[in-house]
């Protein structure tokens, strides 16, 4: 085996690539987290559902109609999951929070199958991306870089938010301590229900950015769903740090472990969930200290 | 009077019933949910659009009690007990995956109910674990790569890299490619299996056997992973310097739209395709496309062969579970796949493999066939059973 300079070039955007994926995905997941203390295991159903619609909508109006109309139209569907349910089970606790959104999962699963029926279905990569683009040596497939590109400018758009404006001032108060930011005057509920849309919609453009990358399947949630919760184990609750961080961690880990010990490619990541649950509890970087 | 007339025109027919046709019921044991019920669906259609066609060969009328197995094992095997003991079924067919099929194999064995295997593909249900009740018109996992090893050295490729999931039929699958490429003299200068079900990315692996050396990749991938691993290879602009070749599941014509052009130019080997061109074939496709508006897939013909098979079993005078078992393992015929028939020493089908590249055709993709390599029983693998009692 030749290993040169360019192989491990690739491998890295392979793994960069990965990472960025499952950022678009934890980061929603995270944020809802760690502002209404709730857990949603039915993100990933959201995220199918995201590349259904945008497979759908390709169908009629090509890639760049899905990419526009799945995240709105999965926070479309996270309006109804917070009105009529989400918003109901705020109080109950976690055990029945994560009950009700595994329940989810299926509903949703089974309803994706009713409606797109059971087999999969493709999506094309859009001609503007279709090509391959020479890179520091290599030739890697630009809509890769796409993504990657991608998944950066969300990082820093959300960034930008959370640090720099009045919102995102609010919703780290929220995150805090809510019973005073509350108390300050922050309608601490709105916050909640706009954020909880902005992460339905991220994981619905996950869906459509993953669509031509991988297959649009029934299940393609389920598989999905653990590595995003390895994500935000390994970075820490609630935490756009933690969301990125976790998620090279995992992109990185997966694929080099993939090269340097592939009979242990399935194990890595889960011996180092077990370790970072051992050494550090809360994650790398938890939203609270 | 004329209830008494009704009395007896029931009790004549009643009494007149059995003596005229008998009545074969059938357990279609099949996954209608979970990640294989696409293909459940197409097994079901091959098998009733069968019964519609060859069912009046025989007076025998047939009774089909469907049944879920949601592809769990345990779920499966108390259906299989439900078919058995409380439908009182003559005959079962179905089961799409390996892992189902362990779990009923021991019931039906026990039982003594004939079991027409329509996809599962693990080779030991015909190997060590062969019984006399289970006839399988699928196919084996060893049995549809193992010609593709000469076919590929024939070709004048000498090294290859070989990719598929990390689970017991990926290893059988790539395992019956490799025997036959290193006997012909062929190199194998890599392999990986990738996590199964966990892998959404194959970039990593593409990228080691691009540097590995080998003139072309052999790999087998179905359903969800066929489709990312064929659309990344092409993403990399693999195909042209390393030609992609596998087990022909990996660009079944049941998925093979959603691969779209990336699909194109995929050689693989394979026991059916729509495409064939022989008269039973013909008039397959057209009574499974009147049906369900599709062209039918390998799933879709192994349902429809197995039904096929219920139907010579019964024409050859079998009536009850243990006559019909007996039967099922001397079924051939030629069908849409070619002149088929059971193995006497494992009751798995003998059938010839096909050679097809993916191409582009008028309306989406289509199959061109490149070689039809000769029928081969798969070596013995440890099963013994008596043979069939010859009538």
């Amino acid at each position: 085996m030749s290993l040169d300079l360019g192989f491990w070039t690739l491998q890295a955007l392979n793994a960069l690539q990965l990472s960025m994926l499952l950022f678009l995905l934890s980061i929603g997941l995270t944020v809802i987290f760690g502002l209404m203390h709730f857990v949603n295991l039915a993100h990933g159903a959201l995220y199918a559902l995201g590349a259904y619609f945008a497979a759908s909508a390709a169908a009629v109006g090509g890639y760049w109609a899905g990419f526009v109309l799945a995240p709105v139209a999965v926070a479309g569907v996270g309006v109804l999951l917070y009105s009529g349910l989400i918003q109901r089970m705020r109080k109950s606790g976690p055990m029945a929070q994560v009950l009700v959104t595994f329940g989810l999962i299926f509903a949703l699963l089974d309803i994706t199958r009713i409606v797109w029926g059971d087999l999969a279905l493709g999506l094309e990569v859009p001609d503007l991306l279709a090509g391959r683009v020479a890179l520091l040596g290599v030739e890697y497939p630009a809509y890769r870089l796409f993504i990657i590109a991608l998944g950066l400018a969300i990082f820093g758009a959300l960034a930008f938010a959370l640090s720099r404006t009045q919102i995102g001032a609010m919703i780290r108060a929220g995150v805090d301590n809510d019973a005073m930011a509350a108390c300050l005057g922050i309608n601490v509920e709105r916050l909640f229900f706009i954020v909880f849309c902005v992460g339905c919609a991220l994981a619905g453009l996950a869906g459509a950015v993953a669509a031509p990358l991988l297959s649009v399947t029934p299940d393609m949630g389920l598989q999905i769903l653990i590595p995003t919760l390895i994500v935000i184990v390994i970075g820490g609750l609630g935490s756009l740090k933690g969301a990125i961080a976790g998620s090279l961690i995992f992109g990185f880990v997966q694929t080099f472990g993939a090269v340097l010990a592939p009979q242990l490619a399935s194990v890595l990541i889960y011996a180092l969930l077990a370790a970072v649950l051992v050494i550090r509890p809360v994650g790398l970087f938890p939203a609270k200290g | 009077m004329k209830r008494a007339l009704l009395a007896a025109l029931g009790l004549a027919t009643g009494f007149a019933m059995p003596a005229i046709a008998q009545d074969i019921k059938v357990g279609l044991l099949l996954p209608f949910s979970g990640v294989y019920a696409a293909l459940g669906n197409d097994i079901e259609a091959g098998f009733t659009t069968a019964l519609e066609q060859f069912g009046s060969e025989t007076p025998a009328t047939f009774e089909i009690v469907r049944e879920d197995t949601e592809v769990k094992p345990p779920v499966a095997l108390a259906k299989a007990k439900k078919l058995i003991l409380q439908d009182k079924v003559d005959v079962i067919s179905g089961i799409v995956s390996s892992g189902v099929l362990g779990a009923v194999r021991d019931m039906v064995h026990g039982a003594g109910v004939p079991l027409i295997v329509a996809n599962a593909g693990n080779d030991e249900a015909t190997g060590e674990a062969c019984s006399p009740y289970i006839t399988r018109m699928s196919f084996s996992n060893g049995q549809v790569n193992r010609p593709m090893g000469q076919w590929m050295y024939d070709q004048g490729i000498r090294k290859v890299y070989t990719l598929a999931p990390d689970y017991a039929a990926g290893r059988q699958m790539i395992d019956g490619f490799v025997q036959t490429f290193t006997a012909a003299g062929g190199e194998i200068v890599g392999q990986e299996f990738t996590p199964f079900q966990k892998t959404q990315d194959f970039g990593p692996y593409m990228a080691q056997a691009k540097s590995s050396g080998a003139e072309a990749v052999f790999v087998f991938y179905a359903g969800g992973e066929a489709i990312s691993f064929v659309k990344q290879y092409d993403s990399f602009g693999l195909k042209a310097e390393l030609p992609l070749y596998g087990s022909g599941f990996l660009t079944s014509s049941l998925y093979v739209n959603a691969e779209g052009p990336a699909a194109e130019g995929v050689i693989t080997a394979l026991h059916y395709v729509p495409t064939l061109d022989n008269p039973a074939n013909a008039q397959f496709v057209e009574a499974f496309k009147a049906k369900t508006g599709r062209v039918p897939s390998e799933f879709a013909v192994h349902g429809y062969d197995a039904g096929r098979a219920l139907i010579e079993a019964v024409k050859a005078g079998a009536t009850d579970r243990e006559s019909l078992a007996n039967a099922l393992r001397q079924v051939s015929f030629d069908g849409p796949r070619g002149a088929l028939s059971i193995d006497p020493a494992t009751n798995n089908i003998v059938q010839p493999i096909y050679v097809y590249e993916t191409i582009a055709g008028t309306d989406g993709l289509t199959q061109k066939v490149l070689a039809q390599l000769p029928a081969e029983a798969d070596p013995v693998n440890g099963c013994e059973m008596a043979a069939p009692v010859s009538n």
